[in-house]
Formats: structure tokens, sequence, C-alpha cells
């Protein structure tokens, strides 16, 4: 007895086109993890409440465990591995917000936190960065993901710290 | 010295790699490994009649199913009691796989293991189960009133009466100016960690040997364990908790069915085989805690001051008492907190219901003990007329009565004696911080706003650091890099930084050059586990010892090299020196290389200890009798007794009168660990557990049904909080050091959460005018009892956490 029927994705991750033969039932959390093996996509509760297993799917924070992996087909996914870029050097440079959780310690086990950076990281992305972030704003993108560790206050804390950042990244650039 | 690190805020070493997604949890390891999923009792109590698999055995890729049918030997025995008590009179544990009665919904039936989850996920839902189902006891009152037990030889469901007691309580109450007696209930939560637990098992054959990795807190007893269970040889096991997502205690509870099922499926088939347990699993099969009814009596004098108190408290303990009664004796134990109760008694008699087992969960009946404690000193501070404060200011431990005696056991076997401490001056910091002058101010600024304002406040008293010990090892090698490992195991608690930052300390070294390693059997293999706020006391100190060997034989080498006094000797980034002579130095990495006479130049380095490098002492063996080759130590640091952590939080909320919607609008904590190590992971610490205390007092609770059905099995409906319900926290520190050990530390993983539903309970009544008996409490039974007559407990639960 077989109950699966397969498919093909073409799919961007991290900036590489991949070819991913998958069962039609596979989520695409589940794709990226044991397919692509990308772990550093994690599944909290499988039922898109806790946030953990955020990605970018064309931009935009999706949550991978609500998602299945044909339904990216011919998109582009950025997991928390592809936040961080190359530099000129080709040196690896950590988005803001991954460099703010550490120097603010936003984390304590971790298992949370790439769903945060990746939430994180594309909202402070599509902000204009020369503006002062707001406390609304900073609640308003902490507030859908669960974290267990921290109480929140440090992630709210990196997220305000990565902001001004960035502000002060656009004005040197100005 | 540039090398000076214990107290300083550095930055976490474990960060570099969780913050890019190069972290190792269960789930990344085994890509290759078969998956396993299990058939879980869907009723809370029912026999089993018969278990039909046939139709799951055309499914393709499945691998195996087993049943209690296929475990022999020590496997088809029941799982062990970990911490046995003469107290613990009617232990009962439960089997790997169901035997022929469930006792809780989710207890595992048959263990399907197939090609990956999905197709184990397929096979296991066509298996079909035959069962009878059974009378099911819910919630401390039903299984008080015992009309049905949960173990046919346990017909009064209770498990254990436990009794603690300094003088004699009815004599005190009966001469007491004044008495009290109430009721209060005290709701399950759970610890609810953002990974639940996994299990990769990998047999090698060639070597009969197996490899585990585990979601735990504990991994050298789980390695024992599975060394029993499995009838190996213990040099044959190894186990590694890897990264772990976050613990809170429920992985301390061990071994858990899986542990066992799955290292047993890898060696039959001979293939690596993985369990990652799923959020509805983690909801129903693994531990919960706090479930309590509380009746307390209490006489005071005039002045507030209590002259005796009388605790009975019936503790639901699940289905089974793997974890022993460490949770009532915590109760029972901490239960006085910070105050000089002269006269206490404490019974706590712990019963079965048909519900998941209840094991530690961060706080371990301490903050159940609190709210007891805090509630009566809320009670007669209403009753005397007396500010809440000062009445807590009458009642407490002064500075110069510590050690402080109780004449009780605590949960480590040894005195409960309260090492040092200041509580005073918590409530003098407490009092400035949140500024209880100006409350009666702020709550007319809130009228003024239409909101109900109302503060309260809490202090606890935290035995941390139990035994019985832990230990460390320290190696420098030749490349400069100095090894730590210690049995103990991390779960976000920044392990591997502060453990790098007292060995780099103790050594004289940069702390980049320090790597840790911690919950690694292969690495080291005894240890206890981390639970109970320990690990900074106990491994701490042992890392801390390692390191000081290490140092001390790094200079008995240098000295001779160098034609020095080893007390003449320092170690600085790194460089042994002569104090005050520049040029006399030589670096550590080289007095590694020379601590090991080779035969063999394997590197350039080696080449420096070879025989025929330089002139040697022809009179004296290469390595000293008694001496060993290499530049390593390890040591243990194993307790005299526990340190005693102490806080003061409070809490303000803010009520809307038209929803009843409770906003903790301001949350103050005063925290006093001893010697702080790194005060930034101290505050985290202090702050994560604050949020579990706010999620604990309005928010969480585990609601089964009558028929033992749990109601909110998910994210959705079991409310964690998130960023927006977890108030802004002001904390300030004291450090009152432990006189019982080196470093002068206690611990500080429990704290934050203790005093919550406490202070949290105190403010709303302090809002409202009507008496809180009952946490958590929701809008809606604030709503209810806002309604109802005064004083009394509005909500009579007839079952766990369904409000009536």
């Amino acid at each position: 007895m077989s109950t699966t029927t397969e498919r093909t994705v073409t799919v961007t991750v991290n900036g590489v086109p991949q070819q991913v033969t998958v069962p039609v039932r596979r989520l695409l959390s589940d794709a990226l993890r044991h397919d692509l093996g990308l772990t550093g996509t994690h599944s909290g509760c499988e039922h898109g409440v806790c946030g953990s297993c955020t990605v970018l799917v064309d931009g935009a924070p999706v949550r991978s465990c609500l998602v299945l992996a044909v339904q990216v087909d011919g998109s582009s996914v950025t997991t928390v591995e592809g936040l961080s870029r190359s530099d000129h050097q080709g040196g690896e440079v950590l988005h803001p917000i991954q460099e703010a959780f550490r120097e603010c310690h936003a984390l304590q086990c971790g298992y949370c936190t790439p769903g945060f950076l990746t939430t994180l990281a594309a909202g402070l992305d599509a902000r204009d960065p020369a503006v002062p972030i707001t406390e609304d704003e900073v609640d308003e993108l902490v507030g859908g993901n669960l974290c267990r560790c921290t109480g929140y206050a440090n992630i709210k804390k990196a997220c305000r710290h990565a902001a001004e950042q960035m502000r002060t990244a656009a004005e040197a650039t100005r | 010295m540039t090398t000076k690190l214990f107290g300083e805020p550095v930055r976490r070493r474990e960060d570099a790699r969780l913050i890019v997604g190069a972290g190792r949890y269960l789930d990344d390891i085994g890509a290759d490994a078969y998956a396993a999923a299990f058939v879980r009792s869907p009723y809370a109590h029912a026999r089993v009649v018969d278990i039909d698999v046939s139709p799951a055995l055309d499914v393709d890729g499945l691998l195996a199913v087993y049943t209690y049918e296929d475990l022999t030997g020590p496997m088809a025995e029941p799982l062990p009691v970990l911490i046995p008590h003469p107290q613990l009179t009617h232990a009962r544990t439960g089997y790997t796989l169901v035997r022929d009665v469930a006792h809780h919904v989710g207890e595992a039936v048959v263990m399907v293991v197939a090609v990956d989850r999905y197709v184990a996920e397929d096979a296991a839902a066509l298996i079909e189960v035959t069962w009878e189902e059974l009378p099911v006891v819910v919630g401390v009152d039903a299984a008080e009133a015992a009309v049905h037990a949960v173990h046919p030889d346990v017909p009064d469901n209770v498990a254990a009466r436990h009794h603690q007691e300094r003088g004699d309580v009815e004599a005190a109450l009966a001469a007491s100016a004044h008495t009290l007696s109430f009721t209060q209930y005290f709701e399950r939560s759970a610890s609810m960690p953002m990974e639940g637990k996994g299990v990769h098992a990998r047999w090698d054959a060639d070597d009969s040997a197996l490899r585990v990795h585990s979601s735990t807190q504990a991994s050298t007893s789980v390695r024992a364990a599975i060394a029993a269970k499995l009838e190996l040889s213990l040099e044959k096991v190894e186990v590694i908790a890897p990264d772990v997502g976050g613990g809170f205690g429920v992985k301390i509870m061990h071994p858990w069915p899986e542990e066992l099922l799955v290292p047993m499926a890898a060696i039959k088939l001979g293939h690596e085989v993985k369990w990652v347990e799923d959020r509805r699993e983690h909801f129903i099969s693994s531990a919960h805690e706090r479930q309590q009814r509380q009746e307390v009596a209490v006489g005071y004098d005039d002045d507030g001051r209590i002259t005796a108190l009388d605790v009975l408290v019936w503790h639901d303990n699940g289905a089974y008492t793997n974890y022993g009664i460490i949770v009532p004796i915590n109760t029972a134990t901490q239960l006085c907190g910070p105050y000089d109760v002269p006269v206490y008694r404490a019974r706590v008699n712990s019963v079965y219901t048909n519900t998941v087992l209840v094991t530690p969960y961060r706080g371990a009946g301490r903050p159940q003990g609190t709210f007891v404690m805090e509630r009566t000193m809320d009670r007669i501070a209403q009753e005397r007329g007396l500010d809440r404060l000062e009445v807590r200011r009458r009642n407490l431990i002064q500075n110069d009565q510590f050690p402080y005696d109780w004449g009780m056991t605590f949960q480590d076997g040894r005195p409960l004696v309260y090492d040092s401490g200041n509580y005073p001056g918590l409530v003098d910091k407490l009092e400035a911080l949140v500024d209880w002058p100006g409350l009666e101010t702020r709550r007319a600024e809130a009228a003024t706003r239409g909101k109900l304002l109302g503060a309260g406040m809490a202090m606890y008293v935290e035995g941390t650091g139990p035994g019985p010990y832990e230990g460390a090892h320290v190696e420098v090698l030749g490349s400069g890099k100095v090894l730590v490992s210690t049995g103990l195991t991390s779960q976000g608690q920044g392990h591997e930084t502060v453990f790098a930052q007292l060995a780099a300390s103790e050594l004289g070294v940069p702390l980049e050059d320090v790597e840790v390693t911690t919950g690694d059997t292969r690495r080291f293999g005894y240890a206890v586990g981390t639970f109970a706020s320990r690990a900074a006391v106990v491994s701490g100190n042992a890392v801390a010892l390692a390191a000081k060997g290490v140092r001390e034989k790094a200079l008995r080498i240098a000295a001779e090299l160098l034609e020095a006094d080893p007390g003449d000797l320092e170690i600085d980034e790194g460089l042994v020196q002569v104090k005050g002579t520049p040029g006399a130095s030589i670096p550590l990495r080289t007095v590694a290389v020379l601590s090991n006479p080779l035969r063999y130049a394997f590197d350039e380095a080696a080449r420096q200890a070879t025989q025929f490098a330089g002139p040697g002492d022809d009179s004296k063996p290469p390595i000293a009798v008694g001496d060993s080759p290499g530049l390593e130590y390890t040591d243990y640091y194993s307790p005299l007794r526990s340190t005693f952590a102490a806080g003061a939080h409070a809490a303000v909320v803010e009520i809307d009168p038209a929803t009843w919607e409770i906003d903790v609008v301001q949350y103050a904590v005063v925290h006093d660990c001893g010697n702080v190590v790194n005060p930034m992971i101290v505050e985290g610490q202090v702050q994560g557990g604050v949020a579990q205390g706010v999620g604990g007092a309005l928010y969480e609770r585990m609601a089964y049904d009558r028929d033992g059905q749990l109601q909110n099995a998910s994210f959705m409906d079991f409310l964690m909080p998130y960023a927006s319900e977890v108030p802004d926290v002001d904390i300030d520190h004291q450090e009152t050091p432990s006189p019982l050990n080196p470093l002068g530390i206690k611990g500080a993983g429990e704290a934050g959460v203790i005093p919550g539903s406490a202070a949290i309970a105190s403010a709303i009544e302090d809002a409202v005018g009507r008496r809180i008996a009952a946490m958590p409490i929701s809008p809606t039974e604030l709503y209810d009892l806002m309604r109802s007559d005064g004083e009394q407990v509005p909500r009579l639960p007839t079952a766990t956490g369904v409000p009536a």
C-alpha cells in the first residue's frame, strides 16, 4: 500500500537554485530540514503558532510548518542560514539582527531564535532605516513568536539595537 | 591582569553557532535514521483488550511494530522509581509500553518504526487497539474522595504522606492570640520547552556499542538506565545531550519510555532510529506540575508575628511517581521562605490521578509553597491592619540568625540549614525599586483612567546547588587550547560561557582559548544532572577546582624550567612568568608539551618533549612517582549542603472593570544568588523566569476534563505568554556570598518563576478587594468572582483546570 505521490519542486533557497523531489504532503519545514539539510529552521509546534519555523518566502515571513513544499515551487526561500551575506572580501557579514541577538543576550536555548531572526530581519529590512524605530513597531515585530527562555525583554532590546545600527549605517552611506 | 573574568557580563560563546542556524539539536542528528512513532492511549484509564497490528503491515516503508509482548528481561519490568523515599510507601510506575492498563491519555502502547515519520504515523494510525474503559480520577479533590482508584492496590490514591515538623503545632496554635484558617488551589502548568523531547540511537554491531543522543538534562543517568534496561555493559553505551532547546525540568525526568525503546529498536534493526516528540505528544505524555489544594492554619500575635503554621497539602502527582516525592518535599521544606516561623508542620499527601505524571517544572513545588506563605502574610496584614511590607519585616529571619537551622530534612536528604542571607535588605531594595510608598498616588491616577490599580509582593528562599556532586576535567593541549568538560548538561543557561569564564579566570588564559563540553558521557562519565539551580554552584566549583589543579601542575613544571620557586610564578594571558621579572617566562602551551615526555616527534611542537631534545635530570624517571603525563586535572565538588538563594518580587496590575482584563504594568525583582559569575546571564535567567511566573499566574493551565482528556493540548489553546503578555522587569541585585563553596555562589536558574503567582494574586486582590485564593486567574474567572459574594472562593474545581 502506498499513499505517496511525488513532485519535483524548483525553488531558490538562500540564493541557490535547487530542485528537490518530495512527496506532495511534505511540509516545507521538513523539506528544508531533511531534504536540503538546512537544519537551522526548527519545528516548535507544527501547528503554526510558535513561529520557530519561520522562513522568508519571496521576502515575506511564512510559517514553514503550515506550507507544503510543493507550494513554494518557483519561489525564493530564505532561511536563517541565508540571513548573512558575503562582504567584498568574500567573508560572511551577519545581518544586524543576528549581531544584535548576540550583543543583547536575546537567546538562551536558541531553539526559537531562527524564527525570530528571519521575522525581524524581514521587518527591519522592509522599513526606512533612517527613521528611528518606535516601541509599537518593536512590539509588532516581536509579538508573533513564542520564546520560553528569555521573557522577550532582550529580544525587544536586540530589535531596537539592530534598528539603531541600521540607522547609523544608513546615515554613513548618505 | 587582563584575564579577570569572574563577574563580567561576557557575551555568550554559544551564540556564534546558534544565530546562524548551525546549532545541533536532536532532530538535526541522524539524517538517515529510521523514524519512530507511537500509538498512545486515547483514554485516561482503560484496559487493553486487543491490539490488531495487521492493518498496518501493508504500509510501504514499515519496518517494525513493537508492543509490550515484544519486551523482554528488564524492559518488560516497570520503569524505575528514580528517587526512593521512605514516605513514598505506594510508588507506582508505568511500563515502557502499556502492559495491560493505561493510566493516562497519551501513554505509549505501540511503537512503530518506518522509513520516515510520515510513514510511521500512517502505520500507527492503522493499528487498532480495543479498550475497556475504567473509571477516571481527575484532580486532587476526586483523588482524595477516592470513589475510584487509579491503581487498584492503592485504594485511597495516596502515594505518599510526607511530613515535616518543627515544634508542637497544635499546642502552639491553641496558645496563639489570633488564628486564621483557609483553603487555596494552585493549578497545573508545564515546562513546555520550545523543543520537545527526542532520542536518536546508533548501534555499532562490529563494536557491540550503542551511541544515544537524547534531549535530556541528565545524560549520565540516562546512560546508566539504558545499560541496565537493555542489559548492556556501561562502557558500551554512550549518551550525549546535544544542543537542547530548553528543559525547565521536564527533561530531568528519565528514562522516558522512548529513551529505552528507540535504542532497543536501533539494536534490533541494526540501523539508526530516531524519535522526535511533536507538540501534542509533549502535552499528553511529558510531565506537568503544580496542582495542589492547600489547607492552612496560622497563629499570630497582636503585632502580626507568626507563632505557628500548620499546612495540609493535597498534591496531585499524576498517574505515576517515577520522580519520587521531590516536589512535595520542596513545597513542605521551602514553604516558610525567609520567615522565622517558630512552630511549623507540613503534611503533604501526594495522590494519584489519571493524568500525566508530575515531575519538577522550574520552581518544583516552591511556587506553591510561596503561594501559601505569602498569601498568609497578606491575610495577617489585613487582619492586623498592617502594611504588607511591615508584616513581612516583623517576621523575617534576621542577618545574625545565620546559619539558620530548621531542624528539618531537605530534598537532597541533608539538613535544611540556610547558609546565608540578608532578607531585610531585599525588602528595603524592593520598597525603593517599586516605589511602594507612592502606590496610593498611582492608584488614584489609574482611577481617573477608569482602571483598578493594585500592587502585591512576595518573597522566597530557594534551596539551590544540591549535591551529591559534579566533576570537571581541564586539560591544556600543546596548541594552547584549554579543554573543559563536565558531565552536567545544558539547555540554554550559557554554561559554555560561564564555565569558560571560571576556567580562564582560574588558569590565567584568554577566554578564546577555552572550549567547554557538557553532557557528553564520552568526555565525562560521572555527573548528576542539571536541575535545582545547581549548575553554576556544583559544576562551577568543580571547574574552578580542576583548573586550579592544572594551574598548580603548570607552575610546578614551569618552576623547574625557569629555575624559580612556583610561588614566584603567575600565569597571565597564557604565559607563565616570574612575577616582576620581564622576559623570564614560558608559554603555557609549551608547558603542556613538556608535561608529556615523548619518544616520537609527531609534530614540530612535540620535538621539544622528545628524549634527546635537551639535558634532563638522569637521577629521576621522566615521570615522577605519583605524577602523570599531560597538563590535565580532574576534580569534583561535593557540597556539604544546599545553598539558599532568596529574592523579593513586586507586581503592579491594572484591571479594566469592563473586561476584567489584568495587565501587569510593573514587575520588580530584587535577587540575591550570592556572588555572580556573569550578571548578563543571571539577569536573563531572572527575566525568563518572571515570564513563566506571569504565564503561570494569568494564562497557563492544563485543562483536563472529567474524563481525563486534556482539552487544551496545543499552543492554540494553552496560552503561553507572547511578548505582549510579559511586562518589563526592573531588577536590582544583592550579593550575599555562600560560605559553603569556594566561589561563594548560589543558584539562579529557577528563582524568577517562584513568587510570580503569589505576587500577582496579591496585586489583584489589592486592586479589586476580593479574596484571590486560586491561581491562575483569567478575566472570566475574575468577572465571576466580582459577581459572587465577597470572600468565598467561587471556583471550586470539580476537575483539574476546568472553571466551574
